[in-house]
């Protein structure tokens, strides 16, 4: 057998050498800070833009935050493709399974609790104690849409009397690829409140997040991608709201539109762009402003297109 | 488009050509034929005398530089085509495509539908051109010829035991005359792969002549299938027999053998196509068939022809694709560059 290299370089009997202790972070030996620059998120991966851009995001003081993806409208496009892609498979999924889905999504929310009250008290410029109660109220909305999942048809379908031997029943279906123009000011709730309807009755969303406060958003994204959510049914994307939104409303495949954070002045123009293919479109509510009222179930009723069947009987 | 970034067409795939593309000495580049004879259709000729003498030509074609293709073929992939040329990028596309459908659940209702696809891509725009063929089997080339009656587009038939090719040539040559006598134009033959990878080269050759000759006036594509052939070397001398035979399209795939056409693929066999064009023989056609079904994949195969053969070749005479998807997608992007907004699947109609 030929002579083997030692893995003792030192030779037989040389004492290892300790590993080097890590030095205190202190005053005079600051920790460097870790430089962000998020993502976006698009058929369950972090692509950065297409475009190769980002923006730097600051807080309600002004101070910077990080920076996120500036998208680009072929990212637009990307995120639609791959919403469609994933509506098959997400509004075919059993209602109550659905319903566990997203209610595994509100338990990984909570987990994080902290960490979405600081981004939300850095972006909105609210004390501690009101980012913390913004995103309990966050939570549970998600929680309270969670539940819908199976319960919508039964509030959304009946039976039918008819004349003639048919059992004649309606019930609702996903409508399908929804643009969601998110809030601008409430980042997390207000984001909350749109996007868990649309995905609670099996749409599939693309969202374009708030403008100057993404990073909510963007950590929810990252919830959504390691909770059980099938990749492309939620996508989310950073950027200039002006600029992704008319992209959306004008794409055909995009089937309706969510203008909760649309601006009076986009709104219109966004409306008629959406007439071409005829989406459903959800108008801003004023009334909606804080989104911190109790949720009703007219959000997830907008994006359902109701089936009736006819049924022979007695034959 | 525009040529390479020095401004030539370069051999990359074959170490021993100069930048030109032409042969550094005698008897060693891709144009090569018997040293001495001169090019021209005389050497062709001679190549394919017997099969001592073809098989000397076809081991004498230099080797097929892997690595070198398909970085060549990667690199020309990146090139960004901008809007103006775009359009005509698609465009082009679409009057090259040959709408196909080769299924055993193929009815004469669905060919119809096909063929008035074919005719009119996009009901809603006529200003889109028409495709260049209808792509079928020889059952069906009667229907798709009624439906395609007073109409530029062609009717192309598979034959000879399509897609195996495992069948005596006296059935297979049936099967070309039938597709010809219900008025085929062109015909798509597939080679005997077991008799070209088993070294029967002038067995395949004599198989193509025959093809050829019982197809009249039909054009003739030869189908290579890549796919089986495992290497380039393979699927350059598959083109160049072929060529020999006298093919006037060279086809990569049947579409029912995975991997079906690549770039790469395609590189070798324009390389081909240019070389035999080079030493005197015809201008023969490329066909890129099976997987390709996005725009951006049918722009890529429109570079690689003119950086490697020119701007000849981007004709449907020349150049086709072979496929089913593809139309969609390329009228999809057609509409999105006219309009500006991104188009829907739901907005075509499938076939």
């Amino acid at each position: 057998m030929p002579d083997m290299p030692t893995t003792e370089p030192a030779g037989p009997g040389a004492p290892p050498t300790a590993p080097q202790p890590v030095p205190p972070v202190t005053r005079e030996h600051p920790r460097l800070a870790v430089q962000k620059t998020y993502k976006l998120y698009v058929g369950g991966a972090f692509p950065r833009s297409e475009s190769g851009r980002s923006y730097a995001v600051h807080a309600a003081g002004g101070a910077h935050l990080a920076n996120a993806a500036h998208a680009s409208r072929k990212d637009v496009r990307d995120a639609v493709a791959a919403a469609r892609r994933a509506c098959a498979r997400w509004s075919a999924a059993t209602a109550y399974n659905r319903g566990q889905v997203l209610y595994r999504v509100a338990e990984m929310l909570e987990d994080r609790r902290e960490q979405f009250a600081e981004l939300v008290a850095a972006g909105e410029g609210v004390a501690h104690h009101a980012a913390l109660a913004a995103v309990d109220a966050a939570v549970d909305r998600w929680v309270w849409y969670a539940g819908w999942a199976d319960k919508i048809a039964q509030i959304a379908g009946s039976s039918n009397p008819v004349a003639g031997p048919y059992f004649n029943f309606s019930l609702p279906e996903p409508t399908g690829v929804v643009g969601v123009v998110a809030p601008q000011e409430s980042s997390l709730l207000g984001l909350v409140s749109v996007l868990a309807p649309v995905l609670t009755s099996g749409n599939a969303a693309v969202v374009v997040a708030s403008e100057l406060r993404p990073l909510p958003a963007v950590a929810l994204a990252e919830v959504l991608a390691t909770s059980d959510l099938p990749g492309g049914v939620a996508n989310i994307l950073t950027g200039r709201t002006a600029e992704l939104a008319p992209v959306l409303a004008r794409h055909r495949d995009v089937d309706a539109l969510d203008l909760a954070g649309a601006s009076a002045e986009i709104a219109v123009e966004l409306e008629q762009a959406a007439a071409d293919n005829v989406k459903r479109v959800l108008r801003r509510d004023p009334a909606e402003h804080g989104w911190d009222g109790e949720p009703t179930p007219r959000r997830m009723l907008a994006f359902v297109e109701t089936k009736t069947v006819w049924h022979p009987i007695g034959v | 488009m525009s040529t390479d970034d020095e401004g030539v067409r370069r051999d990359v795939t074959t170490s021993s050509a100069r930048a030109d593309g032409a042969p550094d000495r005698p008897g060693n580049a891709a144009t090569t034929l018997p040293a001495g004879t001169g090019a021209g259709a005389g050497a062709i000729a001679d190549v394919a005398r017997s099969e001592t003498a073809l098989r000397r030509f076809l081991f004498g074609l230099p080797g097929v530089d892997q690595v070198g293709a398909e970085s060549r073929a990667a690199a020309l992939a990146t090139r960004s085509i901008k809007a103006g040329a775009k359009l005509w990028a698609i465009e082009t596309a679409i009057s090259m495509v040959d709408l196909t459908t080769l299924e055993g659940a193929d009815t004469p209702g669905k060919v119809t539908a096909l063929c008035a696809k074919a005719r009119r891509p996009d009901p809603a725009d006529p200003t889109v051109p028409g495709v260049a063929a209808v792509c079928v089997y020889p059952d069906l080339v009667a229907t798709a010829k009624r439906a395609l009656h007073g109409s530029p587009v062609a009717v192309a038939s598979v034959a000879t035991a399509f897609p195996s090719g495992r069948a005596g040539l006296a059935v297979k040559l049936a099967d070309v005359r039938d597709a010809v006598a219900a008025g085929a134009d062109e015909v798509d033959m597939v080679i005997d792969r077991g008799a070209f990878l088993s070294g029967r080269y002038g067995f395949v050759l004599d198989e193509v002549r025959a093809v050829k000759s019982a197809c009249g006036r039909a054009h003739l594509k030869v189908i290579l299938e890549t796919g089986e052939l495992a290497t380039y070397d393979n699927v350059r001398r598959a083109s160049w027999i072929a060529m020999l035979g006298g093919a006037d399209f060279v086809k990569t795939s049947t579409g029912k053998v995975s991997p079906a056409a690549t770039l790469p693929v395609a590189l070798v066999m324009l390389e081909a196509v240019r070389d035999f064009a080079a030493s005197g023989g015809p201008r023969v056609g490329v066909k890129v068939a099976g997987g390709i079904r996005t725009t951006k994949d049918a722009i890529r195969y429109l570079v690689l022809v003119n950086e490697t053969v020119g701007d000849d070749w981007l004709d449907p005479a020349r150049f086709r694709f072979g496929a089913s998807s593809l139309l969609n997608d390329l009228l999809m992007q057609r509409s999105t560059q006219r309009s500006g907004a991104y188009a829907g699947a739901d907005d075509f109609s499938l076939e």
